[in-house]
Formats: C-alpha cells, structure tokens, sequence
C-alpha cells in the first residue's frame, strides 16, 4: 500500500488473502481484526471471541503455517497471507485425526475452545509429532478451557500423536 | 439391567462431531436479517437516586433505538423468586454495573460510544459493601433488615453438649467470589412479530426460566413466548437466571424496533456486571469428647448475595443442608442466612453453597483433630455417618456407603501415609515444603426436599417418522453430555442402537419443561423420566399391535415407522412423581432433603515454593461413589472439569473489588489455571446404585466443585504448618502469614 | 470490541525507508506497529489513542539475525518464536532464549516482537531484563541516519523513552561474551504460563574459588522501568559468597528497587520475593562455579 498516507480519512480496502486452501478477496477496514473478517465476511464461524485480549485463544487460526490469535491481527497484515481456521483442517467427510481423537476421548465438551485447542494441538504435532507430556502442556498453554481440567485433551493430543506415528 | 450394552459405554457425543469441525453454532455465530445489535448503559455508582440522563453529543442519536424502563409494557422485574429485581432501574440503582437503558444500532461499532456518551446524575447514598457492615445495618439497603433469607436447623439438644465435651473447638472460615468465566459470553437475539410474539434465541441454561420471566415483562401469555437454546459454550450456573435478564434486554429492544436485536457481551461486561459464586464466612463452634467424636456443634452460616434477592435463598438452602457433610451429628444447630450488599447480584455456580460450607467443615474437622491429638484421617473415621444414621437434617442414610473403606481407598492411590511421613522428614531441610491434605464430603443431587415435586418436570419421547425415537426435554447440553447421555439412556431403555435416538433441540415451542438444567439432576431425575417415556413408546406400539413383547431394533422401527404413517407421529410422556417415602418439612428444614447423596474422598498433594510462597499440586487423587457412570468418559470429564474449577477457586481466582465493583475484569488479570498449572487429576469411581435414578445413576456435576478448596488447604497448612482459613489463597498471602505475621495462628481473613 | 474500525487507518509501506519517511513527514502522527501483542489489546479495549497506525511487521530489514565472531545482531521484529528457537540464541544468551518462551502463550509468541517488548515499556516486560543483563546496544534509525545507544539509558522514566518520534529501533545487539557466565532467570507470575510478571530476574555471574568475579543482575516489575541493580552487584563483586554476603545481597536489593502495590500483586511482596530471588541467584553461583 504505497502513497501518500497523510490526511486521509479511513476508508475500507480490498485484499486478498488464502483461507482454507481458496483464494478470497475481502473490503475491510485495514484495523478490522482477522477474526471479524472471518466470522462476518467470510461466513467461517469455527473461530470465537472468548476474551477480545489474547488470552483464551478461541480464536487462533494458523496463519503462514503459524498459530495466531486473530483477535489480536489487523487483516490489513494478513495481506496476502495463507490462512487455516478449523473449517479447513479437514474439508471432506473424514475427520483429521486429532478431531477425531478428541471425540474418542472427551477433548471436547461445550466445544467453544475446541477449535482453537485443536488447532493449536495441530501446530504443536506439526513441530513436535511425538510430544512429551510437559511439550503438550506448553504448547496448549495458550489455550483455556474452563470444561475439561485438560486431562483428556492432552490425552487426545497424545492419541493423536500416537496415531499419526503408527500410521 | 445387567446387560445394558449402551449405558455404561463411552459411546459418541451426540452434537461432538459439530464441535470439533467448527460447525457447533453458538448464538453469537447466528445473524438474523435486518439485525440490530444492542449494548446495555450501566450504572457506576454503587448506590443512588437517577437525578437526570443526558445524552452527550458526537453521537447522532436518532440512528439509535432507545429503551428505558418506561417501555416495559408488562413488570419491570426479572421474575425468579422474591421479583425484586428490576430489569431496568428506574429511579434507585442499587449496585454497579446495574443496567439503565438499552441501545441498539445496526453497526455494532458505534454501540460502545454511544455507550459511553450517555451519562446519568445520581444522588448518592451511602452503600454497603461487606457482610459486616450489611449485618450491623448500618444502612438498610433491602427489606426491613438486608436479609434475604434465613434458615435454622436443629437436632438433638445442642444446648447441653457443652457441659459434657472434653474439648471445645472453634474456627472461622472465608470464601471469596469466583467468577464462572465460561469460554462463551453471555448473548441472546430476540425477535419480535406481533402475532407469534417474542423468540429469544440465546446461551442459557434454562429455556423455561427465560421463557417465565418474559411473559411477566412483556405481558405476553404462555404461547407468544418462545425460547430457544443455542450451542451454549459453558455455563457452569452462570447461565442459569442471568439469561432472563440479557434476554429481556434484546426482547425490550425488539420490541421498540420491530427488528432482531442481538446482543453480546464482550468478557470485561460478563465479569463485571453478571452474576458471581456467593462469598460466605462460616463460624463453627464443635463439642468433641477426647476421643474425638462430635458431640455436637453450632455452625453460624452466612453468604452475600449481592444487592437483590435472585436465587440466593436457595443456594443459602444447599449451603445449610450441606453444612454438616458427611458427619454424623448427634446435636446441631445451623442457623444460616444470605444477606444483602451494594455489588452485583451473586448467583449460581457449580456447587451453589455446598463449596462455601463444606469448605469450612473440612478445614474444621482438621482443626478438630489437632486439638484432640489425632489424625486428619482418624478424626473422620470416628465420625462418619453409616448406613442407618441420621443426616442433620434427619434424613436417614439408607444406602450401605461405607465412608472409611472410600477413604482408605483414596489413601491408599495417593500414598498417602508414606508420603506424609516421607514430607515431615525431608521438609526440615528442604526449601520448599510438601504436605498432604484430604476432604471427605457428599453432595446432594436433584433439587432439595419438596423441590422436585414443586418443578413436576415432564419429560416426552416422539416416535418419528423414520422409526427411530426422539427425547424431548428442555434440559440443555453445555457441554457436561445431557444430550448424550439423555439418548444413551432412551435406546437402552427401548433396546435400539444409539444412532436410532436424537434429542429435540431446547426450544419451548417443542420441548416440554423438564426442569432447570441445574442442581446435579439432570442424569438423575430427568433420566429417569426419559427412561419411563421411553418405556411408554414401547407400550403404545405393543398396544397397537404392532410389536410384540421382546423384538428386534428392526423391527422396533417398522412398528414404529408403520405407527407414524398411519397415525402421525405420537408421543409419550413421564411426569414426575416423588417417591413416597420422601419427607421434607419445609419450616423446621427437616425430613429427605435429597433422593440421593454421592459421596467423595480427595487427596491433594502439595508444594509451597518459599522463595516465591506459591503452592502448587502434584498429584491430586479423586475418589467418589456415583451411583452408576453411565458414561466412563463424560463423567471422568466432569470430574476432572470440576477439580480444575476447584482448584482455581482455591489457589488462583480472586475477584478484586472496589466500592461494590469487580476492578479485575478481564483474562490477564482474573486468573484462572492454564494447562500449565494443573497437576494430573486421577479420577476414580465406586458404584453403589440408586434406586431413583436412571439406570442407578447419581448426579456428580456439582460433586468435585466441593473437595478440592479444604483438600488443597489442608495440605498447604500439613506443608507449612500455618492455618489459613480463607480462599482464595494467593501467594501473597502466604507470604504475609509466614514472613509478617511469623506466627503459627490462624491468619486473617483477606478479602 | 470497543473501537470502531472505521476511525482507524493503518498502512503498511513496502521497506523501511518508506516506513521512515512516513514517520519524518509526521513525526508522532503514526503508530508503529509489529505483531500488535500489546497495540491491539488497547485498542479492543477501546483505550488506543492513536488513531493512525503504519504497520511494521514483516519489514525484512527488522527480522535479520546475524550472527558475527563478537556478537549476535537480532532485527527488533524478530519474534520470540524466532527467539527461542535459534540455536545461538539458546545457547549462548539463555535468559533471553527464556523470556521468550514464558512471554505469552505460543499464539502470542509466534506475533509478538523483541523491539516490540522494548519500546512498549511495561515494567513487567520479560525480555527487557535480559537486555540489561547482557548489556545490549540498540541501533535506532530514521530518515537522518543510524545511531547506536546503550540499552541501559534507554529507559529515562516510565513509559518514556531515548527514541525520537521518527525513530525505530532497528536491531538489538549483543556482544557474545557471556557463555562463560552463569545464567539464572526466574519468573514469578500468577500463574506458570501466560502471565504477567509481579518480579522477573535475569542475572549473569563469574565465580572463582567462591569469590564473585563478576555478576549482572537486572530485575523487572519492581520499578517504573527495568532495572540493574547496580549497587548490589558493587557490593558482591570481589566478595566471598558466604551466608552473610547473601544477607547482604538482600538488604542491598531490596533497597535498590521501588515495588507498588497494584492490581497484580504487593509491594511487601514483591521486596521480598525480589530479595529471594537474588539470593537464589548468588546460592547457585556459589554452587555451580561457571557452570551456563
């Protein structure tokens, strides 16, 4: 975005973005959070708002491969960016495996930090595809969830891993 | 039931497949068209007159729909209990962050200027902020004397155990508030049309109550209500009579504009302004021979509830009930009362009472044994109830629980014996300090004493069109498996796969009231009734011919299928009925208070860090008898969901307040435990069975909610031989107690 | 969400010397802003002031490492996922490679950034007592050039700082002669992850024969801004490290440092549990003998 910047009331712009695998183009105004333009303009709702603070991470998404809290990124800086929310982790019929060991193992009860919780466990196996125990902690612990006590979320990361390895 | 082949089993959760893809749909992911949002202008003050509303400028109001108190066509009351509390204040406001007037505007940007621009004059008067100032009246700021309610139990002769103990203990407990900080905030859309009258849609609890409390606002009769449940991401009680009031406000907007109206908090509102556990001080005062069994006792119980009445008479009532545990009691007094202050109404969470008072009980029965000389663990075995004895309210323990055996059982998974000795030997020379703590304690579940008989719940199973069934309850899942395992139980009760059963979503145009999805009762009571109108489909389909006594799922579903497409589809229906032999006197407080009781042990592991007075658990080991577990991996869910809840009420979840007003209102400074902070929570079970409950079950949702406060505190004073007889216990605390105060005593309460 | 978009412009120029002379042409009329950790919190809460933002994420010219024979040379938008994951980094700057790993949750370590953490200033920021500790140089830059401070004066007061209002900082320095040291960090927060510090020490030290040859000790959230505790490390250096310096230590430490009550934690606390905190340091130094 080159030009003369001063003076200029703000105005909403075009950009282009990768979500989930498709190239989008959305108007928004260049301080619209990430996540509004997700949830609003491009209809994916998988990621919430639990504290506007970037705390809870219920609304991580992965941006450039990068778990984010898009509550927390101007879309203007997502610009051009590849973006996965949990829509996108597994697009047909079949569940990814860590969806699917979270159902086996009770990761997921009210759900409103699943996909955020999911996502991360994602990124964490993607770097560490066999976690110790103390790595699940670390790598979740950006991630609240008022439900579980995360003992079975980490035993469906850990499942998961288990999966992924066997497989 | 011996071969039940899906009660028992882990089957799938119902709506899981929805939550772990995104496509769960919780109410702030619906949008209506022509949908306004709305935002709710507060008061700041903690008590006063409204003098004058001024609506600044910069903002163009004529843009806005405004509500006051003014256009409530019906009560201005959010109707619950006492219906004292207004939905909007009109004239005296009476805590912070009670709401005003209402706007709505359909960019939701502007809402918070707007907010913001519109300012009120008050006259101040004087406002009351602790239980002490509220008990001395200094100022009377409800009823003739700040008191919502009371409750006094006796037993026995209390009066003449002093006399006759070896030992007289006394203590004082404290409990703060705990804010329920489910993921999702609070949010409702409504929707007028002046036909079919008033829909919310919204993350409750209990449709019903919303469903009640709009008819009296609205003046609307029965069937021009409706209300329905979204995904709801949490709850945990704190969503279950705060959505009347939020519903209210969207219905009031929709209403005036004739539009959808939405409104969502963000986390600093649902915070500040909803409602938070009951903070309570208990006073014991316990007659104990010298070999240490309870003669009998005065146990002074009080919660404040905030500045209106909301459900803090009932939540005073399982605190009371629950106020002398699992003890046997020969004499008692229990004088206990919920008193009024200038912050925002308290409300329900998880436990509503039992924590507050088993907290103290289990602290004191520590204390007890120090002054007799014995263990935590002996001073309990003498004094266990057994099956046979009478509760404090009366209420004979019929079932063989057998309270020694569960506790040698937990000993025995914490090690802890060995472990004790082990830390009382390695603390003299450590820096850091461990100890061992444990509570003992039973919850009641359903609701108390005649309660249940009050809801008369109604319960329906549809036979529907492709043969399979279909549970109609206005009980709600937020997580905790009701619609798992609500359909677990029909298609054991009918002997269909579990694929053959789905649950009507919570909308009261569909769904009969089958109670408040509160009070542990859910499994329990509400089960039970799935289970008898499940058993009723089967009886119209043998009585229509169409099935014979013992059948297959196949043919179970043509019957079925064959009886929708001659007649429609047809339903069954169970309604409540009490067991006959329960008994509750509601003015003496005595008789049946609960149809069943799980009972629990826990061990905490403990470490206090002296150079950063922290304590954190290493193990913590949760036995309890349930019944039945209808589902190994929910309830294990439950119970560890429940640890950690408890644990943060203990260790980590201080609300701040100043002047009636929560000041730490958002995530990074209202803490609560990371996966980082817990320690591994080991979770087992023992099943007794229930007779009243589905397939045996007992509820447990509130259960872990009760052990892990005096379990963790007592392992903290076995760690650093200090007594703390408050939480939550910071740091900073500790601190205080063992460099400041440099004295083995009690220390003080910490607000 | 408190703010409205639409009262917002946010640019984001390709190259720094666009970003440059956007901030000369208006000097304090533009935000920067990197990852946005902090900048985006406010402005959720509706407490942003600016109202104009130039985005300075992904600048190349900011996120270089370089590593040369006598220092390390870390872009000021270097992440602190960058951080904690580059190898030099662990190795031979530990405190630093530390703070980056409790500085937030992974989300909020793969966005956030170093210069970030500098010139937002809280008093509880993790990675700035590391900065002192090690004695870091920071070279600022703008339309008239680069220029190369010290780290230890850049902090003049709270939130106020040595950087013009056309100024970015663009590199962080540091001289690669600690590895020799021995490195203790200790942070003490509310809870074990994604917390902000009530007290946080980052401290290097040389023992030999028991005597301290050389010990930095730099602490945060105990002052308006980060601090080297500058008369303790006078009072200990040369000394024995015996039980009566380790009460000396403290005395000096917590005479050095100006903890406030808030709405984190106490002042009484935080004295105390600094005081410990340097004790443990120099215990551990007097144990462990140059050990990393």
């Amino acid at each position: 975005m080159t030009g003369s910047f001063s003076s200029r009331n703000p105005a909403p712009c075009d950009l282009s973005l990768t979500v989930n695998g498709e190239m989008k183009t959305v108007r928004a105004y260049p301080m619209e959070r990430l996540l509004d333009v997700l949830r609003h303009q491009l209809e994916l709702s998988g990621a919430k708002e639990g504290c506007g603070e970037g705390e809870c991470g219920s609304c991580s998404v992965l941006l450039n491969g990068a778990l984010v809290n898009s509550c927390l990124l101007p879309v203007l800086q997502a610009q051009g960016a590849d973006i996965v929310t949990i829509e996108g982790l597994a697009p047909g019929p079949q569940l990814d495996r860590l969806q699917e060991a979270f159902l086996t193992c009770g990761g997921a009860q009210c759900g409103i930090c699943t996909p955020g919780m999911i996502l991360a466990a994602h990124h964490l196996l993607r770097r560490k595809p066999d976690p110790t125990m103390d790595e699940i902690r670390e790598g979740l612990s950006g991630n609240l969830c008022r439900c579980t006590g995360y003992v079975q979320i980490f035993e469906a990361v850990a499942e998961a891993a288990r999966r992924r390895v066997n497989s | 039931m011996t071969n039940e082949r899906i009660v028992g089993a882990s089957v799938p959760r119902k709506e899981g497949r929805d939550k772990v893809t995104g496509q769960a749909r919780y109410v702030d992911d619906m949008t209506l068209p022509d949908m306004l949002y709305g935002a709710t202008v507060r008061t700041q003050f903690p008590r006063g007159r409204i003098r004058t509303i001024t609506f600044g400028p910069g903002i163009a109001w004529n843009e806005f729909v405004i509500v006051t108190a003014k256009d409530i066509t019906g009560k201005n009351v959010i109707a619950l209990i006492a219906d004292d509390q207004p939905c909007l204040a009109d004239g005296l406001v009476n805590h912070p962050e009670e709401p005003i007037l209402l706007l709505a505007h359909p960019n939701r940007h502007l809402l918070p200027q707007a907010v913001q621009a519109v300012s009120i004059d008050y006259e101040q008067l004087p406002a009351v902020f602790t239980m002490e100032e509220s008990e001395n009246h200094s100022q009377i700021i409800w009823g003739a004397d700040n008191t919502f309610k009371t409750y006094r139990v006796e037993k026995g002769e209390v009066d003449e155990v002093w006399e006759k103990a070896d030992h007289i203990v006394e203590g004082e407990y404290w409990t703060g508030a705990q804010e329920q900080l489910y993921i999702e905030n609070n949010g409702m859309i409504a929707s007028f049309d002046p036909q079919q009258g008033i829909t919310v849609w919204g993350s409750l609890q209990c449709p019903y109550y919303v469903h009640k409390a709009l008819m009296a606002l609205c003046n609307l009769p029965a069937d021009k209500v409706r209300v329905v449940q979204m995904e709801t991401g949490g709850a945990f009680g704190g969503k279950e009579e705060y959505p009347s009031m939020i519903a209210a406000h969207a219905a009031l907007l929709a209403i005036k504009s004739g539009r959808p109206v939405k409104i969502i908090y963000d986390r600093m509102e649902d915070m500040v302004a909803t409602t938070k556990r009951h903070p309570s001080r208990t006073r014991h005062r316990t007659a104990v021979s010298k070999d240490g069994k309870i003669l009998g006792g005065e146990i002074e119980f009080t919660v404040d509830g905030g500045a209106y009445a909301t459900l803090s008479s009932v939540v005073l009532s399982r605190a009371t009930i629950h106020a002398g545990g699992a003890y046997y009691w020969p004499n008692v007094r229990i004088k206990a009362k919920a008193i009024a202050t200038n912050t925002p109404p308290h409300g329900a969470f998880r436990g509503f009472g039992a924590p507050q008072s088993l907290f103290a009980l289990e602290r004191h029965m520590d204390r007890i044994a120090q002054v007799v000389g014995l263990s935590p663990v002996e001073i309990r075995k003498r004094n266990f109830l057994k099956p046979g004895q009478m509760t404090t309210t009366e209420q004979t323990v019929r079932e063989p629980i057998d309270m020694e055996q569960l506790l040698d059982r937990a000993l025995k998974l914490s090690d802890y014996e060995a472990k004790k000795q082990r830390f009382t030997q390695e603390n003299e020379i450590s820096k850091s300090k461990k100890g061992m703590g444990l509570a003992a304690f039973l919850h009641g579940a359903g609701f108390t004493g005649s309660g249940e008989r009050n809801l008369g719940s109604v319960v329906g199973v549809e036979g529907c069109a492709d043969g399979g069934v279909r549970v109609l309850v206005s009980s709600t899942e937020f997580g905790q498996g009701t619609k798992t395992v609500l359909c677990q139980i029909a298609a054991e009760a009918l002997g269909l796969p579990y694929e053959n059963v789905e649950i009507a979503q919570a909308d009261t145009n569909e769904v009969p009231n089958s109670g408040p999805t509160v009070a542990s009762r859910t499994v329990m009571v509400v089960g039970k009734l799935v289970q008898s109108a499940a058993l009723g489909i089967k009886q119209t389909l043998i009585a229509s011919g169409l099935l014979g006594n013992s059948y297959s799922p196949e043919e179970f579903r043509a019957a079925c299928r064959s009886q929708v497409a001659t007649l429609g589809s047809f339903r069954s229906w169970a309604r409540y009925e009490a067991p006959a032999d329960v008994f509750w006197d509601d003015d003496k407080y005595r008789g049946e208070a609960y149809a069943a009781f799980a009972w629990a042990v826990y061990v905490a592991e403990v470490t206090v860090d002296l150079t950063t007075y922290t304590a954190s658990i290493d193990d913590f080991v949760a036995v309890q008898e349930v019944g039945k577990v209808l589902h190994p991996v929910l309830a294990r869910g439950q119970i560890a969901g429940g640890i950690a809840q408890g644990i943060g009420y203990t260790l980590y979840e201080k609300v701040i307040w100043q002047n009636g007003r929560m000041q730490n209102g958002q995530m990074t400074n209202y803490i609560m435990p990371t996966s980082a902070d817990l320690p591994p929570i080991r979770v087992f079970f023992e099943e007794m069975g229930n007779i009243h409950g589905a397939f045996g079950a007992k509820g447990i949702g509130e259960l872990p909610m009760d052990g892990p406060a005096p379990a963790i505190l007592n392992a903290v004073e076995d760690a650093v031989k200090v007594r703390f007889n408050s939480i939550p216990l910071l740091p900073e605390d500790i601190f205080e107690a063992l460099v400041v105060d440099r004295e083995p005593h009690a220390a003080g309460r910490v607000r | 969400m408190r703010s409205n978009p639409a009262d917002y412009q946010l640019v984001a120029p390709a190259g720094l010397q666009a970003v440059l002379s956007l901030l000369a042409a208006e000097p304090g009329g533009w935000l920067p802003i990197a990852g946005g950790t902090d900048v985006m919190v406010q402005y959720a809460a509706g407490k942003l002031p600016a109202r104009k933002l130039v985005s300075i994420w992904n600048l190349p010219e900011l996120r270089r490492m370089e590593v040369l024979p006598d220092e390390i040379r870390i872009g000021a938008g270097c992440t602190y996922t960058e951080l904690r994951e580059h190898e030099l980094v662990q190795r031979e700057f530990t405190l630093l490679a530390r703070a980056a790993a409790w500085t937030g949750g992974i989300a909020n370590q793969n966005r956030g950034t170093l210069g970030g953490n500098i010139v937002n200033a809280s008093p509880a920021a993790d990675s700035l007592p590391t900065l002192l500790a090690y004695e870091a140089e920071l070279v600022l830059v703008s339309v008239r050039g680069e220029r190369r401070v010290p780290y230890r004066n850049f902090h003049t007061g709270y939130k106020k700082m040595e950087l013009a209002s056309d100024e970015l900082i663009r590199t962080i320095c540091l001289a690669r002669r600690f590895s020799g040291h021995l490195a203790y960090t200790r942070k003490v927060g509310a809870r074990n992850a994604q917390a902000i510090s009530k007290v946080c020490i980052a401290a290097l030290g040389r023992c030999s024969g028991g005597v301290v040859e050389d010990a930095r000790i730099a602490l945060g959230s105990v002052a308006p801004v980060p601090l080297r505790l500058m008369e303790t490390e006078r009072l200990v250096t040369g000394r024995p490290i015996d039980s009566s310096l380790l009460a000396l230590a403290r005395k000096a430490a917590v005479a050095e440092i100006q903890p406030i009550d808030d709405i984190r934690s106490s002042a009484r606390y935080r004295s105390a549990v600094a005081g410990n905190l340097v004790v443990e340091f120099l215990e551990q130094l007097g144990a462990g003998e140059n050990r990393t």
